[in-house]
This record gives structure tokens, sequence and C-alpha cells, in this order.
């Protein structure tokens, strides 16, 4: 564990991370892509994500060694975007738009009653580990407001009832 | 008024996604000819569309691509900008959505015009279906010949490459999204020089929006005089305008640019719903300033929301009713510019934090007298050109406006305003379990 005063508890996940053949020859494929090896360094953290699930201390060492780069250089660039993940997710990551056009437009509410059914703090995940609440900043759908991203989907003009809809769906597909 | 649309024109027809439906519908056929001219003609008639880039800054475009130096041996790199980020902002994604094929035609359009021979589409890390479609429309073009090698039996050769951001706004601005794709943290860099000149990888990059990209195709085929004669003068051509918060239809509206905000609001988005009144609206996203009701009659371009002290931005028109509380929304975008600043200028970085502290103990009644000033003078520290990009300026001027516009919502809070308890919450983290609705 890596702890922080301030910072939720990281796991740090295996010590050692392999890339399998696929995983590897994609890597290939999106060094040709570019004109130097750090420029792939963005598609590369999502294939990894991709795979593994998260950018584990390890990831990022066996992504530095892969694209030459010092594992101190790829956590600040991971740790610079908010997508990447450095702790292990719950199966259903749920990201309420908190920004203005979804705030004023049920999202608050639509927050408030997430909390609340889930028994979570914003931040907090369920102890089965199936859903884990965040607020995010505008997702670019303003006008379908109030907007949901899970995992990789977008659920727009939510409304209690519908989310609610949406995760008994989700949680009979476990 | 009621017309045709332009960019939005495969909206609603079936299979629009599809290269068949695209060439049925006269798709690809601008590229076709704009293989037949010259570079310099191609920006020629872009210029003389007077042609204003929609990301942002309204800057002509045919005069960006003017400034790549004629001389440099290449290679020279265009980007499209999908990042699409700026709060209020949701065309680009209707565009890739309805209409892929038009992007990737006016990407070609572009890159063919400032010689280069590999284009980046940066698309924001959560439009992950989106950034598929777009692969998708690549891949299919390519396999027909019109990307790739030696492009339909011609000496160009053009390569699409789609790169995903990973979530922070800064990515947006032109800069931090050159550094993004070089593989690095998105930290704007100073200016001069400007990409145009040393770019991406140290080359002459041109960095255009999607819907900017959008408007090529149609330049090329019904000619610039055309494209000139819809909207206004220096403010020509069709604009998407995305229109949110409380009206009766929220979405996606075409219209030429000039029309006034009252006929964008009332007659094409129902007007203010549940018989409310419409309080203030921004006009083009979070980042310009606040209008309020009695400015509905301002045009909806690049020049009349400046001398109405705001800006057409990105075209994203958020719109508030009577039941707002100004403070709140301030507050609420405060805590986006602060989330979303990349912390190398003092001003933005700490000035957005301390915006945030401000508005949260007025808003929980504890506000001080001298606030607003401080709040001001925040204000005037982080913009004009005090900072390295003009996040600074898109953070400080909407709250700005707000203070001087509502004055009296936050001198009635901070006259009824008790002293603040002492402060328990730690500085960090940003985002941890008390992320939430501004406070
Ligand atoms: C903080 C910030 C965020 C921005 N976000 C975007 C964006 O999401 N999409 C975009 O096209 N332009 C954005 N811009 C503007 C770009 O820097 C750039 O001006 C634009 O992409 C140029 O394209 P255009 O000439 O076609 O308008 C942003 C600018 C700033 C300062
Ligand atoms: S103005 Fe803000 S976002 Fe822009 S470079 Fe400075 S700190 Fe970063
Ligand atoms: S404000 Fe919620 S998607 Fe833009």
């Amino acid at each position: 564990m890596t702890t922080h005063p301030n910072l939720p508890e990281v796991p740090d996940g295996p010590s050692e991370v392999t890339f399998d053949a696929r995983l590897d020859k994609k890597i290939t494929e999106t060094l040709k892509r570019y004109p130097n090896q750090r420029a792939a360094l963005l598609p590369t953290l999502w294939l990894c994500q991709e795979r593994f699930g998260w950018i584990s201390p390890g990831v990022m060492r066996a992504v530095a060694a892969r694209l030459g780069e010092s594992p101190a250089y790829v956590e600040g660039v991971v740790t610079f975007y908010t997508m990447f993940r450095t702790r292990p997710p719950a199966r259903y990551v749920l990201q309420v738009c908190r920004t203005l056009s979804c705030a004023v437009c049920g999202g608050k509410e639509l927050l408030e009653h997430l909390t609340r059914t889930l028994g979570i703090a914003v931040g907090e995940r369920t102890p089965d580990g199936l859903f884990e609440l965040q607020a995010v900043e505008c997702l670019g759908a303003c006008g379908s407001a109030p907007v949901i991203q899970i995992n990789d989907d977008y659920y727009e003009n939510m409304s209690p009832e519908k989310i609610d809809a949406v995760l008994a769906e989700l949680g009979k597909k476990e | 008024m009621r017309v045709d649309p332009i960019l939005l024109r495969a909206r609603g027809t079936p299979d629009s996604q599809s290269l068949t439906a695209y060439l049925a519908a006269g798709g690809y056929n601008a590229w076709e000819k704009v293989l037949q001219m010259t570079p310099e003609a191609v920006t020629a008639e872009v210029t003389l569309s007077e042609l204003r880039g929609r990301g942002g800054a309204g800057f002509p475009t045919g005069r960006k691509w003017s400034f790549i130096p004629k001389d440099h041996p290449g290679p020279r790199y265009l980007v499209c900008n999908a990042d699409e980020s700026e709060p209020g902002t949701f065309k680009d994604r209707e565009l890739i959505e309805h209409d892929p094929h038009l992007v990737v035609e006016g990407i070609a359009i572009a890159a063919f015009a400032i010689k280069a021979s590999t284009a980046f589409v940066y698309i924001r890390g959560e439009f992950v279906r989106w950034a598929k479609i777009l692969e998708r429309a690549i891949a299919e073009a390519r396999n027909k010949g019109y990307l790739g090698k030696g492009v339909l039996g011609s000496g160009y050769s053009l390569e699409i490459v789609v790169h995903r951001g990973a979530g922070a706004y800064i990515c947006g601005e032109e800069t931090a999204l050159i550094e993004s794709i070089e593989g690095k943290r998105g930290f704007p860099r100073l200016k001069p020089p400007f990409p145009a000149v040393a770019g991406l990888f140290g080359k002459p990059t041109i960095v255009n929006n999607v819907e900017t990209l959008a408007c090529l195709p149609h330049i090329i085929n019904r000619g610039a005089k055309w494209f000139a004669s819809i909207g206004r003068p220096r403010n020509t051509g069709p604009k998407l305008f995305c229109v949110s918060g409380h009206v009766q239809r929220p979405g996606v509206v075409e219209l030429p640019l000039g029309v006034p905000f009252r006929e964008i609001i009332f007659e094409h988005c129902g007007g203010i719903r549940d018989g409310r009144e419409l309080k203030a609206f921004f006009p083009g996203g979070s980042s310009a300033p606040i209008l309020s009701a009695d400015q509905l009659d301002v045009r909806a371009d690049f020049d009349a929301c400046a001398e109405a002290g705001s800006m057409l931005g990105s075209g994203g028109v958020i719109v508030l009713d009577d039941t707002v509380d100004i403070v709140e929304a301030a507050a609420n975008l405060a805590h986006f510019y602060a989330h979303e600043s990349c912390g190398q200028c003092t001003p933005c970085r700490e000035g957005s934090d301390w915006a945030v502290d401000i508005l949260e103990r007025i808003l929980d009644g504890h506000g001080r007298p001298g606030d607003l000033e401080l709040l001001q003078r925040i204000c005037t520290y982080a913009s004009g050109g005090m900072t390295i990009c003009p996040l600074g300026d898109a953070f400080a001027l909407p709250i700005a406006s707000m203070v001087k516009k509502f004055a009296g919502e936050f001198e009635r809070r901070i006259a009824a305003a008790t002293p603040s308890p002492p402060r328990k919450k730690p500085v960090l983290p940003w985002s941890g379990p008390s992320h939430g609705f501004g406070r």
C-alpha cells in the first residue's frame, strides 16, 4: 500500500507486469503511427488500461521500459489525466456530470439520489464492488442533461427513475 | 426563420455514417475537385469565404493556414480538434455522430491545403463511441482510396490518426493539445512561436475545430461566394448553436451566423421551460461573459458578441431561468476551472482556487465584507494576458461578469452572513470524496 495523509490508500498491484503477445503487438502497431516513441504514450496507456483495468505502478514501470521513458515520467503523465485509473475500479464506474447545464437540469438531484440509493458518498464504492460513484466535469452532452457516463457508455436525459432501471439492469448481468 | 441545414444535412437520414450514404449525397466530390487544384488555390478559396474558426477564437481559417512558412521543408501537420470540453458545447459530437465522412473530407481538404501528409484527430477520452465512429469512417475511406498512399491515383498521400485524450479540459487549448499528442502532460506552451511555425514535433501545425473543417467540403462544392452570402459581413456561413439549460427543446440547431439570440432561444428551442422567465445566458460556452435577459437581441456572431462585452466562443448557449441562483452558478463554474487549471501560472492556479473558496463561503452564508472586491481583483490578475494560455481569462471574465451584473444577489448574501466556523477541509485532494456540486 502507498499511503499519503491526504490521499486515499492505493494498492500497489502486481510488482512485475508483462505484456502478453497480443497487447505487445498492439503497442508495436501503435508505435508505427507516431514519429517518436514518446508520442505513443497515451495510446499505450489506453491499451494497458483496457487490458489490466487500471494503471498500477507495475504497469507504469512496464510501459516506461517499453517506450524508453523513466517510470517517474510515465507516472507524471498518468496522474495529469483524470481518466487513467490509478486504483482498481469497481465493475461499473458511475460518472455523474456536475457542471452547470447538468446541475441546473436535474443533475444535482440525480447525484443525491444515487448517493441515497447506493448508500455511498461521491468517491466511494459499494461493498460488493459493483458500483463506484464519481462527480465529473462537463461530458460534452449538455443538451441532453443530466448525463451520466457508466464505464464507456453515455446515459443521457437521465432521471432518478431511469437511472434506477439502468442500475437494476446492470446489476442483473453480474 | 427556417433554413435548410447544411452542416447537419445528414441528421435524421438513415445509415448516414456509412460511406455509401455519404457518396450518394455527393460526398467526396469536393475532395476529388481539390486534388485537381493547387494548395494555394484551396487556401485562396477558403480565405475568400471568410470562414472563421468555430473552436472558440473565431480566427479566419484561410489566414491561419497562410502563416505556415512557405519554404519549410516539412513535414507539416494538421490537427482536428475534437476535444469538445467547453461546458455547454456538444456540436462536434453531433457532426461525428451523423456525418463522420463530412469531417474526414474536411480534414483531407485542410491537410492538402497546408501540404500535410499526416493529420491527427484529437478526440476527448470520454468520447469512446465517437472515436470508434471516426475510426470506422477513416478505414472505410482509406479502403476506397480516398485516403492513404497516392490518394485517388494522385501523387498526394494522407494518413489520419485518431488520438484519444484522457480527461483534461485544458487539452482543448491548441498548444496543450499538441503537448498531449507528443505524449506529455497537457501544459500549454508560451506563444510565440505559434503552432503554424513550430507546433507538433516542432513542425508547422494547424489546429482546426471539427465544425470549421466540416465547412470546407461545402465551400469547395458550392463556392466561397455562396458561403460568404450566408450570415453577415465578416461573420459568414452556417453555425451550430448548442442550446442547453432551461429551454423547452435543448439541442444543436444550425442557423446562419448573426441571428439574434432571441430567435435561437425562443423560436428554435421553444423558449423557457415550464413558463418561467429568462434570467441570463452564456452566449458561447461557460468561458464567455454572461449576458442578461435584456440582451436577447444581441446577434449571435463573433463581432456582435464582442461588442456586447462577451464572445461567441464555441456557440454553446447556456440558458438560465429565474430559478437559478447566480452565486451558485458562479461557484459551480469556478469549481470547473479550478479543477481544470493546469497549474503552470500562479494567477490562474491560485486565483481559481481562491474564487472557489470565496464563492463557497458566500454560498454557505459566511461571506465577508470585501469579498466581492477581492473576487474582482483575482479576476483582473488572471485575465488580460497575465497567463500562459487563455484559461485564465476563461475563468476570470465570466465570474467577473456574474458579480458585476448580479451584484445584488452576492451583496444580499454577504449582508446576511455570519462569521465562518474554523476551516476543517483538507487542502488535497481535489477529486476526493468531497468532490461535489461546487462545495
Ligand atoms: C482552455 C481552452 C479550451 C479550448 N477547448 C477547445 C475545444 O474543446 N475544442 C476546440 O475546437 N477548440 C478549443 N479551444 C480553442 C483552440 O485553442 C483553438 O483555438 C481551436 O481549436 C482552433 O480551431 P479553429 O481555428 O477552427 O477555431 C480551447 C481554447 C482554450 C484556451
Ligand atoms: S492560464 Fe491556467 S490553464 Fe493556462 S497555462 Fe496558465 S495555469 Fe495552465
Ligand atoms: S454540463 Fe453536463 S454534459 Fe455538459
